[in-house]
């Protein structure tokens, strides 16, 4: 066992662990964030991912005591009681069938606007290609996306109207 | 009771509304769940779990002082928004608008039986009785508000929730006012749940006002926040986490464990065995993983192969006995038709085993207390799982219940029935709350299967090119097709050395269409592998059993015979549904004739025969159609396809389709089940095979059984709800399923699109990139 300290969404905590268990089961299991779910355990399909430095990692294959940086989990998009756009785009288009690899769709899709606000098609198509649903809600999903794009960027071109106003 | 307050729904009303007293076969409120680890546990003296009655109006609906009503019904939702729909259907009938309604589904001590899941008949079926139950529900408040108002009933205006005196509105009544915290006390008659009616009539399609409208999916906020508390996410005060250890190979033996293998490992406590079912149990769910995995075992192998390899499947089916004797179904003279023939068509078609393969492995969690057995699942049909479950452990079913709560997708029986099961048995072995789930390699491997499929068929056309016989000869791979939460075949009793005598004998298929063809032969046969029991080939309904695959040969062949004839192969379809003037009380054949017309419209259809005129580059083009009928609801799909010659990827680029299931509830939400059941199909179209040697499945994970994927998906996607009915003389078009049925001719429009494209027939499924190169290849010589 060890001694480990983990900041997930804006909380500190402190753990004391195998050292090898996957980060996955720490969130699920101890800290009650139950977004992420196990889908394989081996980081083919996405269910448990999670965003760490910007980058959507796979949670079920990463030991937990080799996480020095905030995790963000799906728990911790909504800020103030708002929904991230991403999920507000999801409730508008009605993406989910069973919903149960939804987190990784979400998540996967938060680091790539993060990094890229304007994605094309074949960028989304690339990016989220080894997040995978077995209900096939992959259309709704890209459609989603970019409809959570938009949002951000009508809401950032707010203020410059304002100016010239 | 927000959707998104983290608390099951049906656990959140146990909390609140005292359920189970409410219900009267039961004494005091008595909870022993809470979603929250940090809930005070409580002490739960053993009461029968009770079956609430059906005949009980107070089963179905509960009025609130506030106003509000809450449903209980029956039935799961797998995903497709049929808990909203149910809303829709249960507010109108009810007379109060959706959003002061709520939901609960399918526990078996709070809802009434209505099945669960299953052949898609959600609104076709289970939705009447909830239907008739809020109409009844509203005449009983009319008559309550009739005494209060002192008012003929026929005097009194009903709207929201709210009876007023219609030529007095000042004089009015709330639902919540005549009868919160009380029981409605109105029995209802019926001989059965399907048929269970109060003396209300239901209204008219016209007096519906939400149904036909699309209100947001009500599960849908709480699985894009986070908060939704899954079958996954159960939490007990003491619960304990254990894994399965599968048999290295089919039909294995156990001959040995190692105990001490693991025995020092931290949090270790326990290996459960009985027969050739092995679980290591663990304090937490990583150290079950490692144990399981760490755990010694030796195993002795059968001295024959339990089953052919994957590659010989089909040879083995071909010369295969089978299981029972085939029964034709004949119609004219087809041996006297294919001797005048002009010509003759002859191809065979090969699907293999498909699997669910669960975008989770399957789970349960069950709990022991007081000597009852809770086990909370996702299994679509909870009440069968009850039941399963008491007679798997010898305990009487009112000391069992099954609490249903969402999961990973369940398009029919799934190996959530096998771990239900499995985590009951342990957790009565070791006395407290065990989660179970299996891990991917089981969950791909072990799952139950869409059976394989060898199909030949042969058609002779006239002179003119009419389609005048037809010998139509199916061979599924389905004996010891294994039904929903049987006792004796779930996996854990087979390990343990339960044995049918007499094995289901499991179906095929013939084609599901309205085709006018004068002579017919239609046989459909089943055969089995060499080993049936204890093996990872096992079958199991899957999504349209046997629908898909029946459909991909006879929707090809449909369309070799157009190619045939040199004839446009949407035309070639709608001479032969013109080709006779019967129809049956649901105007199918009228309906069929109405989505090609609409799928032909919304595509932009040129007629031309097929194939289309070579192209040359890398890329082929071409458009494929197809059509069946899953019961009363018709389904007819155009896709275009992209080919490339040089590594042989097929993708769907764009795809049409036209849906008639009559009425509609919510739009959208069928429009998204539409959209996913195509994709559905087209994974199973250029994706999807189980693999396996001699003595085990060697699809294990998503690298070596490939899905769709985002970058499979198609540009663009359109759907028509046609929804017609050619009778003027009848206004109400009923609901049919719409759950499997669009999934079912995406196979062949996908195949006959590759032949439009190409120029090269696929008859094997899937459309892989190795097996399209290859066919490309053989054709050019």
């Amino acid at each position: 066992m060890s001694k480990i300290t983990l900041k997930v969404n804006g909380s500190t905590h402190a753990l004391d662990i195998e050292p090898a268990t996957p980060l996955l089961y720490i969130l699920r299991n101890d800290l009650g964030l139950q977004g992420p779910r196990f889908g394989c355990g081996l980081g083919q399909c996405g269910a448990c991912t999670v965003i760490i430095n910007g980058a959507a990692v796979r949670s079920c294959i990463l030991p937990a005591s080799s996480v020095k940086s905030e995790i963000t989990t799906l728990e911790g998009l909504s800020s103030n009681g708002k929904l991230h756009p991403l999920q507000q785009a999801w409730i508008d288009e009605q993406v989910p069938q069973c919903g149960f690899c939804q987190n990784g769709q979400i998540m996967t899709a938060k680091a790539l606007l993060d990094k890229n606000p304007h994605p094309t098609d074949a960028q989304i198509r690339e990016t989220m290609n080894t997040t995978l649903c077995r209900c096939m809600t992959y259309y709704r999903v890209q459609t989603a996306i970019k409809r959570a794009a938009k949002t951000v960027a009508d809401a950032e071109s707010i203020p410059a109207k304002e100016v010239v106003a | 009771m927000s959707a998104s307050s983290g608390i099951p729904k049906q656990v959140e009303e146990l909390l609140t509304t005292h359920r189970r007293s409410f219900l009267k076969t039961a004494g005091l409120l008595l909870v022993s769940f809470t979603a929250r680890a940090d809930a005070p546990t409580q002490a739960d003296p053993a009461v029968p779990y009770p079956d609430p009655d059906f005949r009980q109006l107070d089963s179905w609906i509960v009025i609130h002082d506030d106003n509000t009503a809450t449903f209980y019904v029956g039935k799961t939702d797998c995903g497709q928004g049929t808990g909203t729909s149910f809303r829709q259907l249960m507010s109108d009938e009810l007379d109060i608008a959706f959003n002061r309604t709520t939901c609960i589904m399918g526990s078996t001590d709070n809802t009434v039986d209505q099945g669960g899941s299953g052949g898609s008949t959600a609104m076709e079926r289970d939705s009447w009785p909830m239907r008739r139950a809020a109409a009844e529900a509203r005449r009983a408040l009319l008559e309550m508000a009739s005494t209060r108002l002192a008012a003929p009933v026929d005097q009194l205006a009903v709207s929201n929730g709210v009876i007023s005196v219609a030529a007095s509105p000042s004089k009015r009544v709330t639902y919540g006012e005549l009868i919160a915290g009380k029981k409605f006390n109105v029995a209802l008659t019926g001989p059965n749940v399907n048929a269970v009616t109060g003396l209300a009539k239901v209204k008219s399609v016209q007096e519906l006002k939400s149904t036909g409208q699309s209100p947001q999916r009500d599960d849908i906020p709480a699985k894009v926040d986070g908060s939704l508390k899954w079958a996954v996410d159960v939490k007990l005060p003491g619960m304990v986490h254990a894994r399965n250890v599968k048999p290295p190979f089919a039909c294995a033996k156990l001959t040995g464990i190692d105990e001490a293998s693991i025995r020092s490992l931290p949090g270790f406590i326990k290996i459960v065995s009985k027969g050739n079912y092995v679980a290591v149990v663990c304090e937490r769910e990583e150290q079950a993983i490692r144990a399981a995995r760490q755990l010694k075992t030796t195993w002795e192998k059968r001295a024959t192969a339990p089953f052919p390899a994957s590659e010989k499947l089909f040879d083995y089916m071909r010369a295969a006995t089978p299981t029972s004797a085939a029964n034709p179904v004949v119609s004219g003279n087809p041996d006297a038709a294919f001797a005048s023939a002009a010509k003759i068509v002859e191809a065979e078609y090969e699907v293999p085993f498909q699997g669910h393969t669960a975008f989770a492995g399957a789970h349960a969690t069950a709990d022991p207390s007081n000597g009852q057995m809770t086990v909370y699942s996702n299994d679509m049909k909870s009440y069968g799982m009850r039941n399963g479950i008491a007679t798997f452990l010898g305990m009487p079913r009112e000391k069992v219940r099954v609490v249903w709560m969402q999961g990973p997708q369940g398009y029919g029986r799934t190996a959530a029935d096998d771990a239900g099961c499995e985590a009951a048995w342990i957790a009565r072995e070791i006395g407290r709350p065990v989660r179970v789930q299996w891990m991917r390699d089981e969950e791909t491997a072990w799952d139950t299967k869409g059976p394989a499929f060898l199909v030949k068929i042969r058609g002779g056309l006239d002179a003119a090119g009419r389609l005048v016989a037809y010998d139509y000869h199916a061979r599924s791979c389905d004996y010891n097709h294994v039904g929903y939460n049987e006792p004796d075949t779930v996996l854990i009793a087979q390990l343990m050395g339960s044995r049918r005598a007499r094995p289901a004998t499991g179906s095929s298929a013939t084609p599901s269409e309205m085709y006018a063809i004068p002579n017919r032969r239609m046989v459909g046969e089943v055969v089995g592998l060499p080993m049936v029991w204890e093996t990872p080939l096992r079958t199991g309904n899957l999504r349209d059993p046997n629908g898909p695959q029946s459909t991909f040969a006879a929707e090809s062949f449909i369309d070799e015979l157009a190619a045939a004839a040199k004839t446009d192969p949407l035309e070639f379809r709608m001479k032969l549904l013109k080709g006779a003037t019967n129809d049956d009380a649901g105007f199918r054949r009228a309906r069929s004739i109405a989505v090609f017309d609409a799928v032909a419209k919304a595509y932009g259809w040129d007629p031309r025969p097929s194939p289309k005129a070579p192209e040359k580059g890398t890329i082929a083009t071409g458009r494929g159609i197809a059509y069946s009928f899953r019961g009363q609801t018709v389904v007819a799909q155009i896709a275009d396809v992209e080919v490339n010659r040089q590594t042989g990827h097929v993708w769907a680029k764009r795809l049409v389709c036209a849906h008639d299931c009559g009425l509609v509830v919510n739009p959208q939400s069928l429009h998204r089940t539409l959209e996913c059941a195509m994709l559905h199909g087209l994974s199973r179209a250029i994706h999807e095979e189980v693999r396996f040697d001699t003595e085990k499945i060697t699809s294990v994970d998503w690298m070596s059984h490939p899905t769709l994927r985002h970058a499979d998906t198609p540009e663009r996607i359109d759907i028509v709800l046609v929804n017609g009915d050619p009778n003027p003389n009848r206004p109400d078009l009923p609901p049919y399923g719409a759950g499997e049925a669009a999934l079912k001719p995406m196979l062949a429009a996908i195949a006959n699109a590759i032949y439009d494209a190409t120029g090269v027939r696929i008859r094997r499924v899937p459309f892989r990139d190795d097996r399209v190169l290859a066919a490309l290849k053989a054709a050019r010589g």
